[in-house]
């Protein structure tokens, strides 16, 4: 069982790139890897983990899983080995 | 119920025509309702005092006299504004600058405001309002604002984004930084490398119809706000907001909209209008004038950029980098980091980096315009591609051609695409026939590409049926630019009945869940999904009623054309039922039918856009006459194809009068010289040409129907595809927009100066 979990722990790593307006809010990090099914789990454990990263959540932010963006959506799943990238949340005219 | 987004390849019936438009009969004869169309009984007349600095303490407010004058029933200052904000910092900017606060920080920023019982005694009353200011020194101009020397404006404005925090205050509020590769081994790498440096003047909306609206606020604590808007959730909120008011109590209309273009996606008098209502008791309405509207409102911002491309002798892009200064107005915004976002969105550039820098001056709050900050760094970066491809000899649209951005190319700001259309906008560029018609002397021709994001957001629709077979499709995103027509059609299409047996009507803020604000591109593209997956839900409960109706199980009924059918075995002989036969039975088999969707419609699909352009150039004059003009943008798919070729013409028409025109002129005294439209000239049809376009179809992968927005992406071309086309007609390339009659002739001036210089050694 043990080695069971371990390895499904292993499965949900994501490997996220951080566009370069949010990098300041990760120390700097291109990218970083975060155990995350979903986008929600994803910013909740981004937040614990880099709380400069606080400024930019609230301005909000957006998430592209596989060129997808996601500006509110936060039950998105991210499928395994997706390309993700964090950005800033647009609007427009 | 939950819904699939996915493109699937459906096939049409009214998706793809050419419906008039619903609206439109009430908008040429006038009966139409605008923000201003809106009375209640009891009304009083709002003004607004504004400041005639650019900067300035406000030592005094003296209202006194104001308040005596009789028939005057409210006087507010920010003292009637508390700041309820709590922290949050966009929310205390906003309210800042729908009422100063101790500070004007730009000529028209409002500083008291009236409500009276007529226009006469209002405008006395303003009058009777003393302030005593202390002026202090002033910047408009970006790039003065970021010298060392530069007054500052907010002491509490550190630079973010920087690796070090600074320990001084200064007028960059933010720089951002974006990019992939090396880009000092791709310049290294390039046989040709062109630097250049442009400025952009900043520039307004131009929405005919100026912000108006009738506020009324009750003692029980419930209001109601009339408003042109294109955005009366957001309204709502942000006004709850700021004056305490407990949303679902604040019930706000969105009237019809003489145009927004991301000017009506923030408030500006609307808190003011709510906050005299509350102290009048009494409703109040209040109308910008023009003038106020060019000095107290969002434009966009004026800019100054740098950049360098450099690529081999064969054509390819090496490397790539922007340096971008946008101003805000006096408070900070997003507008570099999204030109960061958007300068090299149309190319495969694998070293590249665009840097930016969010920059305070004393000027109005800037708004979006129609794909916020996209136009002016595409202006730069488009100018240089046509100088790089020159330099190598190459046609620049081969040039665009063998750098395109496609399906897996890296975008500036991370992702990698998905299907996008720019390689195909380019392709039909190239073989259109515009391209292939002959210039005489002295015209000239210029391409030149374009990018918007698009946007999706929370959206909810509610379809109700009528016992005739009718059908109520209410929606949350205000009607900017034909959406009803489309959104009709699509309704239409899922249920099976026609075109004119649906009625689309923009739905109040107490009547549909929340809808963002019509931005980004996003009002047919979201509640496009909505009201499919709505019209979906409501075929469900069709067929349910259907299978009572002919008494067979509902898993035996399908849906086809607008008709109940119910299959398998025993069933042949029972008669199909169409929507209008359930419909009539429907208060006996169950009550009203009805279908409803609430969706974060997420996965907008990018816009992208390739303009030409024929002009020609008064040399006596410097005056340039667009001869010819032909979009071509994708639309995922085009509901309804005329609407859709508006917009881009909409678009284009207005780059058009950026790039030629239009222009916030300061004095030294940092206040706007022409805010009026006989000093600010917009573009009338008698400037323009007839704009061609070309629809394409790529669809979008994260919609049922594909649909793209379509409403932004050609407002970014034109800068540069006039600019290209002028150094095509006269040799000269064009580093300041406007390039107006007096640029281009200084410009002219200038050449002839150096050619003079040339020959005589």
């Amino acid at each position: 069982m043990h080695s069971t979990r371990q390895r499904n722990t292993k499965n949900r790593s994501v490997q996220v790139s951080l566009n370069g307006a949010l990098r300041s809010g990760a120390g700097g990090a291109a990218s970083i890897d975060i155990e995350a099914a979903t986008i929600a789990e994803l910013l909740t454990k981004l937040a614990e983990r880099y709380p400069d990263m606080s400024t930019h959540l609230e301005k909000g932010i957006a998430v592209a899983i596989n060129g997808t963006v996601y500006r509110d959506d936060w039950t998105q799943k991210i499928p395994q080995g997706a390309e993700v990238f964090l950005m800033p949340r647009i609007e427009g005219g | 119920m939950a819904h699939d987004n996915s493109y699937t390849g459906q096939k049409f019936e009214v998706v793809g025509n050419r419906f008039l438009r619903p609206d439109g009969i009430d908008k040429v004869t006038g009966k139409a309702r605008y923000g201003a169309d809106a009375n209640a009984p009891g009304q009083l007349v709002g003004l607004v005092l504004r400041s005639p600095h650019a900067h300035a303490k406000i030592k005094k407010i003296d209202t006194s006299k104001a308040e005596k004058l009789p028939g005057v029933k409210a006087v507010i200052t920010s003292d009637d504004l508390p700041d309820l904000t709590g922290g949050n910092a966009g929310n205390a900017h906003i309210l800042e600058n729908c009422m100063a606060r101790g500070r004007a920080l730009y000529d028209g920023h409002a500083v008291a405001a009236v409500a009276a019982v007529d226009r006469q005694t209002a405008r006395q009353a303003l009058k009777l309002i003393k302030v005593s200011y202390q002026k202090l020194p002033h910047v408009t101009d970006v790039d003065e604002a970021m010298a060392p020397d530069a007054p500052v404006i907010h002491d509490w404005c550190f630079t973010a984004g920087l690796e070090e925090k600074p320990t001084k205050p200064s007028n960059i509020a933010n720089r951002t930084q974006m990019g992939h590769g090396d880009v000092d081994a791709g310049f290294a790498a390039a046989d040709v490398i062109i630097e250049k440096s442009y400025k952009t003047e900043q520039t307004h909306q131009g929405y005919i119809e100026p912000h108006a609206c009738l506020a009324s606020v009750n003692p029980d604590g419930t209001s109601e706000l009339w408003v042109t808007t294109q955005g009366p959730f957001s309204y709502r909120s942000v006004c709850a907001a700021l004056l305490g008011l407990d949303i679902a109590k604040l019930k706000v209309t969105s009237s019809e909209i003489g145009g927004g273009f991301g000017g009506k996606t923030h408030v500006w008098t609307e808190p003011l209008a709510l906050a005299l209502s509350r102290k009048a008791n009494r409703p109040v309405k209040l109308v910008m004038t023009r003038d106020e509207v060019f000095r107290a409102t969002g434009p966009t911002a004026s800019t100054s950029v740098d950049v360098k491309i450099g690529a081999t002798r064969k054509g390819k892009i090496t490397a790539a980098t922007l340096e971008l200064r946008y101003q805000g107005g006096a408070f900070p915004g997003p507008w570099a980091m999204l030109a960061c976002m958007t300068g090299f969105a149309c190319y495969n550039i694998e070293n590249q980096r665009s840097v930016g820098w969010d920059v305070i001056v004393n000027r109005p709050k800037v708004a979006a315009y129609r794909a916020p900050s996209a136009p002016m760094a595409a202006y730069a970066v488009e100018s240089t591609m046509d100088l790089v491809a020159d330099a190598i000899g190459m046609d620049a649209v081969d040039f665009r051609l063998k750098n395109v951005a496609k399906e897996g190319t890296q975008a500036p700001y991370g992702p990698i695409y998905g299907p996008i259309g720019i390689e195909a906008a380019l392709k039909a560029v190239k073989k259109h026939p515009h391209m292939k018609s002959r210039l005489k002397k002295g015209q000239g021709r210029g391409v030149a590409c374009g990018f918007w994001f698009n946007i999706g957001g929370q959206t909810c629709v509610d379809l109700n049926i009528g016992t005739d077979g009718t059908v109520n499709l209410a929606v949350g995103t205000v009607d900017v630019g034909g959406a009803r027509s489309s959104l009709a059609m699509i309704a239409a299409e899922e249920l099976g009945v026609g075109y004119d047996d649906v009625k689309v009507h923009v739905a109040d803020t107490s009547s549909l869940g929340h809808n963002d604000t019509t931005e980004g591109s996003r009002g047919t593209f979201s509640s496009g999904m909505a009201a499919i997956f709505a019209a979906r839900d409501a075929i469900e409960v069709l067929k349910g009623r259907a299978a009572k109706m002919l008494d067979v199980p509902v898993e035996d009924i399908v849906w086809e054309h607008g008709e109940a059918r119910a299959t398998g075995k025993g069933h042949g002989n029972l008669p199909k039922l169409s929507l209008k036969e359930i419909a009539a039975k429907s208060p006996n088999t169950g009550g009203p039918i009805a279908g409803h969707n609430e969706v974060v419609a997420d996965g907008a699909g990018m816009g992208f856009a390739a303009h030409i352009c024929d002009l020609e150039v008064d040399q006596e004059t410097g005056h340039t006459e667009i001869l010819r003009y032909t979009v071509v943008q994708d639309a995922g798919k085009a509901i309804n194809p005329d609407y859709v070729e508006g917009q881009f013409q909409g678009a284009a028409a207005q780059g058009i009068g950026w790039a030629l025109n239009e222009e916030y002129i300061y004095g030294k005294d940092g206040r706007l010289q022409n805010p009026g439209f006989l000093d600010y000239r917009i573009p009338v049809c008698s400037d323009l040409p007839f704009i061609d376009t070309k629809i394409l179809e790529i669809p979008n992968p994260t919609h049922p129907y594909g649909i793209r927005g379509v409403g932004e992406t050609s407002i970014v071309p034109p800068l540069g595809a006039i600019g290209n086309a002028i150094a095509n007609a006269t040799g000269v390339r064009m580093n300041h927009v406007p390039m107006s009659p007096v640029r281009v002739l200084d410009a002219l001036d200038q050449a002839a100066q150096y050619e003079e210089q040339v020959s005589a050694g």
